[in-house]
């Protein structure tokens, strides 16, 4: 098949590209290696939507992430149906000595844009945030910063970009990509040849491979392990910000992170690994989470932690990598998107169609833009009159599935009919498995939705595609 | 069952029995291996079997009204219930209230086993619900983590399948499941238990691929050295089981965190009055006999608060 673009990569970064583009008249097609979308880089993200301190003031990504966050707050997290909570964010110091440091970052910020910072005392703190540790003395306030589910937020672009005419296909790993004489590329995935004019590359942890395999060998990504330890959501007011150490060299440090569902998270840690698909925790990670976090918020126990996790930030120098490259015409990429990827995916969105534009697509606006995502209903978030006029409406809502997060029927069957086909596709759209008893009483119970809404034989379902496979046979 | 039963016998007239699955017998539904009832009953029954004579006597019994998938969301202090059904958020006020909401499974999170995390580990419950409720076999070369009760069973119920069940991996020095389990799951079986074993690193993509084990001393550290793997598709974690007192804690009962049970003076209470839990939700048990005549004496209990005999 034609396209006029192939966005190839469907996590934040591809999915706000092609939700951007279509809002023009062309033809868009994602191609995904994974079986769904969110499933590389984005779904192990933290969730923060950065007020965009932490940023040297000259980088791309700095002013990015200040725009990313305002198209956030002020428009997509409404038009989309997303629960933004803007909870800000403190970067807390331990020693007075390094308030010139807070100071910094403050006028650093301010030069990029960002909006409300302020230094807090002692005083201040112990009134908004008592479970802050003797340790911390001064910190400073981003009120900007908020928290978003980012799964959710992937698939929310990826749906509203379909609905608005864009193609998805996952399974689809880019093997080859040839360019023929008369310009433009032919993509190689999952044994299918796909042509577009442009080929915008944000395949994440890939992208250096994508771009080499283009004709542009120009960077290389190298992995950075963060590992993640999730709280159980008795702990929800464990902190009301979001709550940063002053940042090192290669990181923002361990964090106190509140998330969009309730549970908080510690972490992460940051490791330069050569493996791109070693996602594996350690016990070296563990010690080192839960001491930084401690050191924050004393009353942290491992006792706490109900899951944990690792990703990998794919990471190219100190900065951003978005360009056209001229090597390959028609190529614009999209890499090395590492923190704060997630706040600046709209404003990269914005940034890469103006590339596009400059090398010759032309844009221009459909008649008729699907701005609006319906929200999807979780029962979670809604007051119990709510529930009530659900389950009159559809029974099927007071079925509940997922006792801890407390997960109905048809909150799953929804999840598959907008294009759930794996568990953990089903887990991060609903939450359905991802609390304290971590699927043991409902996964049986999605498996035989699952079977039900789309028709797979037992053996066939898998917790996030080919190869992962839930079950071996059936009893005789 | 055993609580409402008794309630009733000990007089109370009104009793509103809530189950969130679509059967009476909880847990016991997918218990279907003997050793059951040999106390209560003086007879070995399956779990099945052991269920079913209470949900019997709970039918024939008109003041019992059992609700099933209904799924209590809300309880306070002044004993005001919610719970969803299909169709419905219902309402109701009580004037005692008997929690016998069972135990969930530990996880391999809160143990902490490092590693990646693929397809194939599941709590050991999960997996006998597999096998004997869905007839769906998770793999066919299985691991497993702890050696409690559950991991013991399924070690067996595993192997009758013709899994083959290569180790049973536990951190301390004995076993946490009965002695009779250790012999009649493992020994009989040829199935290795390792005490002062731990898993140190899962590995896998997609699927668990293998298992690292290593060694510990006495204070749990590993020994260096003494690792090796072991190739594997399933991991069961079967250490150890929490009560579920969610609901309680939401009424704002004082619950001990380490273990998530009630704190109060005594077998069934809570520090709500009138409100008692009873069976795995009070404390882990060995034996159902043992929840059924606890349980009992709840319903009694129960009873008297409500001002009966």
């Amino acid at each position: 098949m034609t396209a006029d673009v192939i966005i190839v990569g469907a996590g934040v970064t591809g999915a706000a590209i092609a939700r951007e583009l279509s809002r023009y008249k062309l033809k868009i097609l994602i191609l995904e290696k994974e079986a769904e979308p969110a499933f590389g880089v984005s779904k192990s993200n933290s969730g923060i939507v950065h007020a965009g301190t932490q940023n040297p003031p000259s980088s791309v990504k700095g002013w990015l992430c200040v725009e990313g966050n305002r198209l956030l707050r002020e428009e997509i997290a409404e038009d989309l149906g997303l629960n933004f909570v803007q909870c800000g964010q403190l970067v807390v110091i331990f020693d007075l000595a390094d308030l010139p440091e807070l100071e910094k970052i403050k006028k650093e910020g301010e030069e990029l844009g960002v909006k409300g910072l302020e230094l807090v005392d002692r005083a201040w703190l112990d009134a908004k945030e008592p479970n802050l540790g003797p340790e911390v003395k001064a910190a400073l306030l981003a009120p900007s910063a908020g928290i978003i589910s980012p799964y959710r937020f992937v698939y929310a672009l990826v749906e509203n970009a379909v609905k608005n005419g864009a193609e998805l296909k996952t399974s689809r790993k880019v093997s080859a990509i040839r360019r023929p004489a008369g310009g433009g590329f032919e993509v190689v995935a999952g044994g299918e040849v796909f042509r577009a004019r442009f080929l915008v590359n944000a395949a994440g942890l890939y992208a250096d491979e994508v771009s080499a395999l283009a004709g542009a060998p120009t960077f290389k990504i190298t992995p950075r392990r963060g590992e993640e330890y999730l709280l159980d959501k008795k702990r929800e007011h464990l902190t009301e910000h979001i709550i940063f150490p002053l940042p090192s060299k290669t990181s923002k440090g361990i964090l106190i992170i509140k998330t969009s569902d309730g549970n908080p998270m510690i972490g992460p840690t940051a490791n330069d690994v050569e493996d791109r698909e070693d996602l594996s925790t350690s016990d070296e990670g563990l010690a080192e989470v839960l001491a930084g976090a401690r050191r924050m918020v004393p009353s942290i126990s491992k006792d706490d932690i109900i899951a944990y996790f690792a990703g990998l930030r794919p990471v190219s120098g100190k900065d951003f990598v978005i360009r056209h490259e001229d090597s390959a015409p028609g190529l614009v990429n999209a890499a090395g998107i590492q923190s704060p990827g997630l706040t600046s995916a709209p404003a990269i969105a914005v940034m890469v169609a103006g590339i596009l534009k400059e090398h010759g697509l032309k844009l221009e606006p459909k008649e008729e833009f699907h701005r609006l995502r319906p929200r999807p209903v979780h029962l979670f978030q809604v007051p119990p009159e709510e529930t009530r006029r659900l389950i009159e409406k559809n029974p099927a809502y007071g079925d509940i599935v997922c006792r801890c997060e407390l997960v109905s029927a048809q909150e799953i069957r929804e999840a598959l009919k907008r294009g759930a086909r794996t568990l953990d596709g089903v887990k991060f759209r609903t939450r359905a498995q991802a609390g304290r008893c971590h699927g043991g009483f409902c996964t049986t119970r999605i498996m035989k939705i699952m079977q039900e809404e789309l028709g797979f034989p037992v053996k066939a379902l898998t917790k996030r595609g080919a190869g992962s496979e839930l079950v071996k046979a059936e009893r005789k | 069952m055993a609580a409402a039963l008794a309630a009733r016998a000990a007089g109370v007239e009104d009793v509103l029995l809530l189950e969130r699955d679509q059967h009476l017998g909880g847990i016991l539904n997918q218990c279907i291996h003997p050793g059951f009832g040999l106390h209560h009953f003086k007879a070995e029954l399956t779990g099945p079997e052991y269920a079913d004579r209470f949900v019997r006597l709970v039918k024939e019994d008109r003041g019992i009204e059992v609700s099933l998938r209904s799924f209590a969301v809300r309880l306070t202090k002044d004993k005001e219930l919610s719970y969803l059904r299909p169709g419905a958020l219902e309402e109701v006020k009580a004037r005692s209230v008997i929690l016998a909401t069972g135990c969930r499974e530990r996880t391999r999170e809160m143990i902490q086993v490092p590693g990646s995390r693929p397809a194939g580990i599941y709590p050991a419950g999960l997996a006998q619900k597999m096998v004997n409720i869905e007839g769906w076999i998770p793999g066919r070369e299985a691991v497993i983590i702890g050696s409690g009760d559950i991991g013991l069973i399924m070690a067996r119920r595993m192997a009758l399948e013709g899994v083959a069940v290569k180790a049973v991996i536990e951190i301390q020095k004995t076993s946490r499941g009965l002695v009779r389990n250790v012999v009649q799951c493992l020994e009989d079986f040829g199935i290795p238990l390792y005490f002062q074993h731990r898993v140190s690193m899962i590995r896998g993509r997609d699927r668990v691929e293998k298992v690292d084990v290593v060694k510990v001393d006495d204070g749990l550290k590993d020994i260096p050295g003494s690792g090796f793997g072991i190739t594997c598709d399933t991991v069961l974690v079967s250490v150890g089981l929490i009560p579920e007192n969610e609901l309680l804690e939401m009424a704002g009962a004082e619950i001990d965190r380490r273990t998530n049970t009630p704190v109060a003076p005594g077998v069934n209470l809570t520090s709500i009055p009138g409100v008692f839990a009873c069976g795995n939700a009070c404390k882990v048990y060995d034996l159902v006999d043992w929840v059924t005549r606890d349980s009992e004496l709840a319903g009694k209990m129960a009873a008297k608060y409500l001002g009966k005999q």
